[in-house]
């Protein structure tokens, strides 16, 4: 099968006087798993509902294969999508359900047979054809609506929000499972998630939308080490910020006045923003946490703080810092045995220089 | 879907494992069941069990076979399916179209049509006879032009033709209703999925959208078939006396209670009734698809393009003509000083409103007093028997539900031979009164007939209010009684008032068993009064105009009820800009439009 292209240029959106996608460019390669992430009213299934055809842009050109589709009807664009609800329709078995587009396209009894035949088996839900969609189990549908959609062979799949009515071990082995088949297929599959885990350990590229606006572009590697911007890097795992105002900078040194913190000197490798205040962004595990009057290690920066609050995540604990009056998250490895530091103790915060991304602010 | 099940699944066994029955259930059930015995289930019986006994009080089934002897009764039998199959049929073809209008396109009018719609259900369809005969009769206004203009006339109103016309003109908001509201609660990726699969236009709605309706459109049609089937006066005041109900009337009336032959055909009726509804309700086994989720958006709606504007609008302008027909009709008659032979009346007057304010003021509060007591009685015993049905494991609890909507399949003339023949001799305790010949064996046909409307509010009512909120209460130190009454009923209040008003206008228009339970003028309400004035001619005027007078405050009112529901719907139904649905809910959301059955 031929592999497409999704190509966004310029594309604006708006109901009435809301605007809801402003002037989008994405360009999506041939058989890409590409995911749009973003929290709610960012404009991702908008965006979504728009490639498949239901909601058409005012200004710009949708390009799929090259070709601009923008004038056309949902069922001239082969666009194949799976819902949220995943709508089956309750009326017809699953079999029918599958066999519904191929009906529509008038192909012949034998080679439907064959067809959803096939498709029933991709999903591993041949047994389960004479069922009606109500009598099958949330991942058994979702599995019913993908074959109902790649039975077509649609040049681009679409999936919006494909797994967020799955519980949550379901949902890494269906995650897991439309990824196998996508690879298979080859096809270039668009995914709407507001779960970045979902969409940093499936996607190859992905595009992070707030306020109808890309935000930033690129492999979940990409986003996750050098975010674009604040929001990225905050939306994509998470993220600790400290807006300072700049008090003076060397070609290796930047020192920031940050309020209810105080000073803070960071060795720095490049460039900085050339602003008076400057956002300061590093994760939680790049941060070490020592007692406070332990020996410090002069490669981080160090801070004092007084722990918040702590919660166990396995591998590690999270910690809630307090330093100043700024509440700071770090990760602190876990292991047998380990006392865990007290909550209202005083501790040192150390930040690693070389894992700090500076924002202009 | 499946949450929904599973959720589903694990509160049933949760009441199944907590809750044990309390002797107030036990009371309540038991009371309950007294008055579906008494004024139900044993006048009924009575009604069988003298179609199957000889006089000497054998049993024999020698009286279907003389029915069966007799041509006439053979022919009032096949007239009645006709009768009622094509006004099924009918009715089907208005409402379809109107259903789909008001759902599927944005254009102004939905809301006219869906409040025009309801406005044939509250005049009763024989007021509406004798208008239509002034208006599409042989020498009623339309045939009167036609034959002016084009030398034709149309035979709307000859023989069955006008009983047939009538009926589905009255009947079909019935499926328009249940119809609209299935058609609402499809959820929009439905179509969206199918519109993405190649499926369009007339394909999309006969594949898609119109099975998954099809609940919805049976539900009104098997109504449609059972009213127009029991129907008695439209029939009488077509002079249509070869059907089954007539039949059965006059039997009673003129031969007197001890005529097999009324029994037989009280028999038959009943049987076709509940044929019908267990045949739909058969179809509509597990075949629940509203689908809509919360969050979710309807179907999504067009925007029609100017010529197909011009063309829905002009569909719809001449169906809601003939469809309020004859409501203007009745309410020209109403004004109408002199009107034969002539598309419109050569006078108007006031006459005829003086009339009834001097005459039937006595009936009209008659109707007040009857239908406010079994509107009342029939929501006491709707929210009972909800509760019960609902929140408690009191064994048998379905059979109460079941046997109260089963009153649905009762014609309301065959009650009333079951109450004459089984209260036969009662006497009011203390007096020498005969039972029958009061008032309160009217109040409680309307009560026993309109239960099963009062009834599904409740239950609806009861079913959007979770458990967890009474479990709340419970918790908080309220016994059970104060939990139903200061969390349930207030929750249940919205419910509790449709079912009211309801019943309340329905029986307001119920004549078929009122016919036979009024004694005497001086105890008839008002649609008795009514038919009494439509059997002369001079007496067409006061009879319209007594008409028209609920026709204006249900009409009032209905719309402004459509009003609120049209706007919670919009709330509901307008598209969120983008993303998330919230996670599937454990419980149908509250918010969705009800079913309407009336």
């Amino acid at each position: 099968m031929k592999k497409v292209t999704v190509q966004c240029r310029n594309i604006r959106l708006s109901y009435g006087s809301t605007e809801v996608l402003k002037n989008v460019n994405l360009d999506i390669e041939p058989g890409e798993f590409f995911a749009l992430l973003g929290p709610s009213g960012s404009g991702k299934s908008t965006l979504l509902r728009l490639i498949a055809g239901f909601n058409r842009h005012q200004h710009g050109e949708l390009l799929i294969d090259g070709k601009d589709v923008s004038g056309k009807a949902p069922w001239e664009r082969n666009v194949g999508m799976v819902f949220q609800s995943y709508a089956l329709w309750p009326h017809l078995s699953v079999w029918d359900n599958v066999a519904f587009g191929l009906v529509e396209r008038r192909v012949d009894k034998a080679t439907i047979k064959a067809k959803v035949g096939a498709a029933l088996e991709q999903v591993s839900l041949s047994e389960y054809a004479e069922r009606r969609p109500s009598q099958l189990s949330g991942g058994q549908q979702q599995r019913v609506a993908l074959a109902r959609t790649i039975v077509i062979e649609p040049q681009v799949l679409l999936l919006d929000e494909p797994l967020s009515n799955l519980d949550k071990t379901l949902r890494v082995q269906m995650r897991q499972e439309l990824l196998a088949m996508q690879r298979r297929l080859g096809l270039t599959t668009l995914f709407v998630t507001h779960d970045q885990e979902e969409a940093m350990t499936t996607a190859d590229r992905m595009a992070v939308l707030d306020k109808g606006i890309v935000q930033q572009v690129g492999s979940p590697v990409t986003l996750y080490d050098y975010p674009a911007n604040p929001f990225v890097a905050n939306f994509v795992g998470t993220m600790n910020l400290m807006t300072g105002k700049v008090r003076s900078r060397s070609a290796d040194m930047l020192t920031l006045d940050v309020p209810d913190v105080g000073e803070l000197r960071l060795p720095i490798a490049g460039d900085a923003p050339k602003t008076d205040s400057i956002q300061v962004s590093f994760r939680p595990h790049a941060l070490r946490l020592e007692v406070a009057d332990a020996a410090r290690d002069a490669r981080f920066v160090w801070m004092p703080g007084t722990v918040e609050a702590s919660e166990l995540l396995g591998e590690s604990t999270r910690y809630r810092v307090r330093v100043g009056k700024q509440n700071l998250t770090a990760d602190h490895p876990h292991q047998m045995g380990l006392t865990r530091f007290p909550v209202g103790g005083a501790v040192s915060l150390g930040i690693e220089p070389s894992q700090v991304r500076l924002f202009g602010a | 879907m499946s949450t929904v099940t599973v959720a589903g699944a694990s509160a049933r066994m949760r009441s199944g494992f907590f809750k044990h029955v309390r002797p107030g259930a036990w009371l309540a059930g038991a009371m309950v069941l007294a008055f579906l015995l008494l004024f139900l289930v044993l006048p009924v019986g009575q009604v069988f069990v003298a179609a199957f006994v000889d006089s000497d009080g054998s049993p024999t089934t020698g009286h279907f076979s003389a029915f069966f002897d007799q041509s006439l009764m053979r022919e009032s039998f096949f007239n009645s399916l006709y009768v009622a199959t094509l006004s099924t049929v009918f009715a089907a073809l208005i409402a379809v179209p109107l259903a789909y209008f008001t759902v599927r396109f944005q254009f102004r009018g939905a809301l006219l049509i869906q409040t025009l719609g309801v406005l044939p259900l509250i005049m009763p369809p024989f007021v509406g006879a004798a208008a239509m005969q002034l208006i599409f009769g042989r020498s009623g206004s339309v045939n009167l032009l036609l034959e002016q203009y084009f030398g034709v006339s149309l035979p709307i109103m000859e023989g069955l033709n006008g009983v047939i016309f009538v009926e589905s003109i009255h009947y079909f908001p019935f499926i328009l209703m249940n119809l609209t509201v299935a058609l609402r609660n499809i959820d929009g990726a439905m179509e969206e999925a199918a519109l993405n699969l190649g499926c369009t236009g007339w394909r999309l709605f006969w594949r898609v959208i119109f099975p998954l309706a099809m609940p919805g459109f049976i539900a009104g049609a098997s109504l449609v078939f059972v009213k127009v089937f029991d129907d008695l006066g439209t029939p009488l005041v077509l002079g249509q006396t070869n059907m089954l109900a007539p039949q059965a009337y006059l039997r009673i009336t003129q031969v007197g209670l001890e005529d097999p032959m009324g029994y037989v055909i009280a028999v038959i009726m009943i049987v076709f009734s509940i044929t019908a509804m267990v045949m739909s309700a058969r179809v509509l086994v597990g075949k629940d698809y509203s689908t809509i989720q919360k969050g979710g958006a309807s179907i999504a709606r067009r925007e029609l393009t100017p010529w197909g504007a011009i063309a829905a609008y002009g569909w719809i302008f001449v169906v809601l003509l003939v469809v309020l027909s004859p409501h203007i009709g009745v309410l020209l008659l109403s004004f109408a000083q002199v009107w034969s032979f002539a598309p419109l009346p050569d006078a108007y007057t006031l006459a005829h409103y003086e009339t009834v304010f001097q005459d039937a003021g006595g009936m009209m509060k008659n109707t007040l007093l009857y239908c406010g007591l079994a509107a009342g009685l029939d929501v006491i015993l709707g929210v009972t028997i909800a509760y019960l049905v609902l929140r408690t494991k009191l064994p048998a609890g379905k059979w109460l539900d079941w046997a109260a909507t089963a009153s649905l399949a009762v014609p309301g003339i065959v009650l009333a031979i079951g109450y004459l023949r089984f209260f036969k001799g009662v006497t009011v305790p203390g007096t020498d009164t005969l039972l029958t010949s009061t008032w309160v064996v009217i109040m409680l046909a309307y009560a026993v007939r309109r239960l099963p409307y009062a009834l599904r509010s409740c239950v609806a009512a009861l079913q959007q209010v979770h458990e967890s909120l009474e479990e709340a209460a419970e918790s908080l130190g309220a016994t059970k009684m104060r939990t139903i009454r200061r969390v349930v009923v207030p929750l249940m209040a919205g419910g509790i008032l449709a079912g009211f008003v309801t019943s309340f206008i329905t029986a307001a228009v119920e004549l078929s068993a009122t016919i036979l339970l009024s004694s005497s003028e001086s105890q008839a309400p008002m649609s008795y009064g009514i038919y009494l004035y439509m059997q002369s001619i001079s007496g067409r005027g006061p009879g319209a105009a007594l008409g028209v007078l609920p026709i204006l405050v249900v009409a009032l009112g209905t719309y402004l009820s459509h009003l609120v529901v049209e706007r919670a719907s919009n709330r509901n139904a307008t598209r969120v800009v983008d993303e998330e649905l919230p996670p599937l809910p454990a419980e149908p959301s509250t918010t969705q439009p009800q079913a309407v059955k009336i």
